[in-house]
């Protein structure tokens, strides 16, 4: 067992090293993000916050707002769980594992973006129970750590096992991961409510301090991931030969097409409520729609995020429009970068104008938080193709411990099964596409 | 900003590299097949470059991860201090004194950092005569005297704003006035600094507890605790906190020798910092330097328990209001009209 760990850790490490001119390439332009980031980062640390352009009137800026929406991405990974372990989606089984790993570096990437955003990095272990002063339960933010921290130990593990058996060539043991899978669905819905708790519980700010905006995030969020999951998995399936089925697509784009106009609708709501009953704790909002006396910088913003979220949901309903690839991956697109834009300059900078005092302060990114964040998405990136890199050949069967038997996907996915558990007979059906052989993919 | 930027100089021979090699040394014990994209392709070069880069990453941001804090992070009893309620009476000696050495090397300055406790029986309370403020701004900057405020960028605890007559509304109000005569017609001054609410949001919102309500009411900050998350000025609806977004510079010659530790002692970039009703000479019996400095009268600050107090008698008797008072913060920090 100790000695297959060893060997498995090894082997993935060296699959992730060996690729083609391609993958260098990209792993080469991510690195060169991540540097230019570094430094930036490191610049922020000479001079402090100022480096961004947050002031007191404006005290989260680009890093809280990516860590926001990241949240949710981390949380969508359910919306490929669900399906597979409560419906039993034999199509969507075979890419949840790909799913979880996009957690998992998502995650990561919410971390960082904390870090990056707190003044004292060197103090971050006052927040570690016993050896800190955790603000437990009163603070939101200890929630938060806890729920993040949770939900990537939970993916991770759940990830770790499953890569684990099938790299030693066994059937995963369903009592040892589907209850951690069960744990996890709750778990994730918990992590971007938490978040969403961050901002609603704040008496302070009329914008955030509304009930909607828990189920606001998760639909934003389960309308954005799923998105981001059909250009990740189209990617993986064209570049790294990795069968993903058309019905495991298209059963995503069907839960977008509902996820996304229910989170225009909940976005419409928000803007009845605040602007008929035109009161002064509407400001915020007649400030990101309209603009307040002159201040209009966040008003092309908004309405960016609403057109290319509208755009989405027509193509995601409209089979004319999203048959066609182009315009579905347009759509995608569309979906991820209008949720992006409508949780930071749509949400989390309008929350802040006007000020408790009345103030009204524009807010940009400075060119240090963009070099910043944009580090910490090719991060994300980084490390997501690091994880695909050994997943896939584990998940295709062609990376295994010397001398484990080879499982066809079949067997596989027989120990991911759910309502059908111990059935070994049991038949998948005509839907099981052969996995691409090397030389028609080349 | 970036353009300042110091190159980040990289060892180069980040663990990156030589693990990498290492790997690609060890045994075969796996099968590993190709997967068609990643067609067996052995660009010594374009590896070679990657894996450069790759290391390079690392040892970037393992070097900015040791570090901490830059060049003038943290020495390692500043980082291992404990919360300020866990500290002895003997640590507080060594830290008051690390701290009056500190100043002393940077600014040649001889100061004093004493800790008052909390007066038995004591709970503060401020009141503030809106009908004579005229909006002369003497407080404020007497407050950053005291305080050890920095002018450059400013920080400031008190705000007065230029109201609008007829209005009680923020939206139409200003800080930025600039007037030769004052009061101006048609305008009257609201001053806000920390209401030291008695249900305070900020202090709800710290997930470190670096931010406390005291005995005597007084909200105070450790600011060798806070670790700049900033959620407390996100929380606070009187805009009261500050966030130390600079490295404060004090000129030596304004610099007040009498520091209290979790009031006016220097603190650094990346912390929260906070009006504290000037702790340091309240809880010894003086009154705020704020009122002190109010040429008008309009400020009244004492003990709420003491019925015979000047402070008590306002409240029992004018018609007091407080801010935003739907939020149920509880303030302090009384308005009236006389």
């Amino acid at each position: 067992m100790i000695t297959a760990l060893f060997r498995f850790s090894i082997d993935s490490v060296r699959a992730m090293l060996r690729g083609s001119r391609a993958y260098y390439l990209w792993m080469a332009f991510l690195a060169c993000w991540i540097l230019l980031g570094a430094t930036a980062y490191w610049h922020q640390l000479q001079v402090g916050l100022s480096a961004t352009n947050m002031v007191d009137q404006i005290p989260w800026g680009a890093y809280i707002a990516n860590f926001t929406y990241l949240v949710g991405m981390a949380a969508a990974a359910v919306m490929l769980v669900i399906p597979a372990y409560v419906y039993d989606d034999h199509d969507l089984h075979g890419v949840v594992v790909l799913g979880e790993l996009l957690a998992v570096a998502v995650l990561v990437m919410c971390l960082m973006f904390v870090m990056v955003d707190v003044g004292r990095p060197d103090r971050l272990w006052h927040m570690m129970p016993v050896i800190g002063r955790f603000n437990w339960p009163v603070s939101m933010l200890s929630w938060d750590v806890i729920v993040l921290n949770g939900y990537l130990a939970l993916n991770a593990g759940i990830t770790s096992y499953l890569l684990f058996t099938k790299y030693r060539g066994q059937r995963p043991e369903r009592k040892k991961y589907v209850p951690f899978v069960f744990i996890a669905i709750g778990w994730a819905i918990s992590i971007h409510t938490v978040t969403a708790f961050l901002y609603s519980g704040m008496g302070a700010r009329p914008h955030w301090n509304a009930a909607i905006l828990a189920p606001r995030f998760l639909a934003g969020a389960f309308a954005a991931g799923p998105a981001l999951m059909i250009i990740a998995l189209s990617v993986i399936r064209d570049k790294m030969g990795f069968p993903v089925k058309p019905a495991a697509l298209n059963r995503l784009r069907q839960i977008i097409a509902v996820t996304m106009l229910i989170n225009l609708f909940f976005f419409f709501s928000e803007i009845f409520t605040e602007l008929y009953s035109f009161k002064h704790h509407a400001a915020s909002m007649r400030y990101m729609l309209f603009g307040l006396q002159g201040h209009t910088k966040l008003v092309p913003y908004i309405w960016s995020a609403v057109a290319l979220n509208v755009f989405a949901a027509i193509t995601f309903m409209t089979p004319r429009l999203y048959k066609h690839q182009k315009v579905l991956y347009a759509a995608c697109g569309a979906a991820v970068l209008g949720v992006w834009v409508e949780k930071g300059m749509g949400l989390v900078i309008p929350g802040f104008v006007p000020s408790p005092l009345g103030e009204i302060v524009d807010y940009t990114p400075s060119f240090t938080e963009f070099c910043v964040s944009a580090a910490v998405w090719a991060t994300g990136a980084f490390i997501y193709t690091l994880l695909l890199k050994a997943a896939v050949p584990i998940e295709l069967g062609k990376l295994r411990l010397a001398g484990a038997p080879t499982l066809s996907p079949e067997d596989y996915h027989q120990g991911h099964g759910h309502a059908h558990e111990g059935s070994e007979d049991h038949s998948h059906g005509s839907h099981e596409t052969p996995s691409p052989s090397p030389e028609a993919a080349e | 900003m970036a353009k300042d930027t110091e190159s980040v100089e990289s060892c180069g021979t980040g663990c990156g590299c030589a693990s990498a090699g290492h790997a690609s040394e060890g045994h075969h014990h796996a099968h590993v097949e190709e997967t068609p994209f990643e067609a067996r392709v052995d660009e010594h070069g374009t590896r070679r470059m990657f894996l450069k880069l790759a290391g390079a990453a690392v040892a970037a941001t393992a070097a900015v991860a040791a570090t901490g804090c830059g060049p003038n992070g943290p020495t390692a009893a500043e980082f291992l201090q404990q919360h300020y309620k866990k500290l002895t009476d003997e640590d507080k000696k060594k830290i008051f004194a690390r701290i009056e050495e500190d100043t002393k090397a940077r600014t040649g300055v001889t100061t004093r950092v004493n800790d008052p406790p909390p007066l038995d029986g004591v709970e503060y309370a401020y009141a503030l005569n809106l009908s004579v403020c005229n909006g002369n701004r003497r407080c404020v900057e007497a407050c950053a005297r005291e305080n050890n405020l920095p002018d450059d960028p400013e920080i400031r605890y008190i705000r007065v704003l230029e109201m609008e007559a007829g209005s009680l509304e923020f939206e139409e109000a200003t800080p930025y006035y600039a007037r030769e005569k004052l009061p101006a017609r048609d305008k009257w001054y609201m001053p806000v600094q920390c209401h030291q609410c008695d249900n305070p949001p900020c202090v709800r919102a710290c997930p470190v507890q670096a931010t406390w309500k005291e005995p005597d009411g007084i909200v105070v900050v450790d600011y060798s605790w806070c670790i700049g998350c900033r959620f407390c000025v996100v929380a606070c609806p009187y805009y009261a906190r500050r966030f130390n977004f600079f490295e404060p510079e004090i000129p030596p010659d304004r610099i007040n020798p009498n520091q209290g530790y979790l009031s006016n002692r220097p603190r650094h970039k990346g912390v929260v910092e906070k009006c504290t009703f000037c702790l340091h000479r309240t809880r010894k019996g003086r009154m705020p330097a704020c009122l002190e400095a109010c040429p008008t009268g309009a400020r009244k600050f004492g003990n709420l328990n003491d019925p015979d107090s000047e402070i008590r008698k306002i409240i029992e008797s004018k018609r007091v209001f407080v801010l935003k008072e739907d939020l149920a913060t509880l303030p302090r920090f009384y308005y009236f009209f006389s």
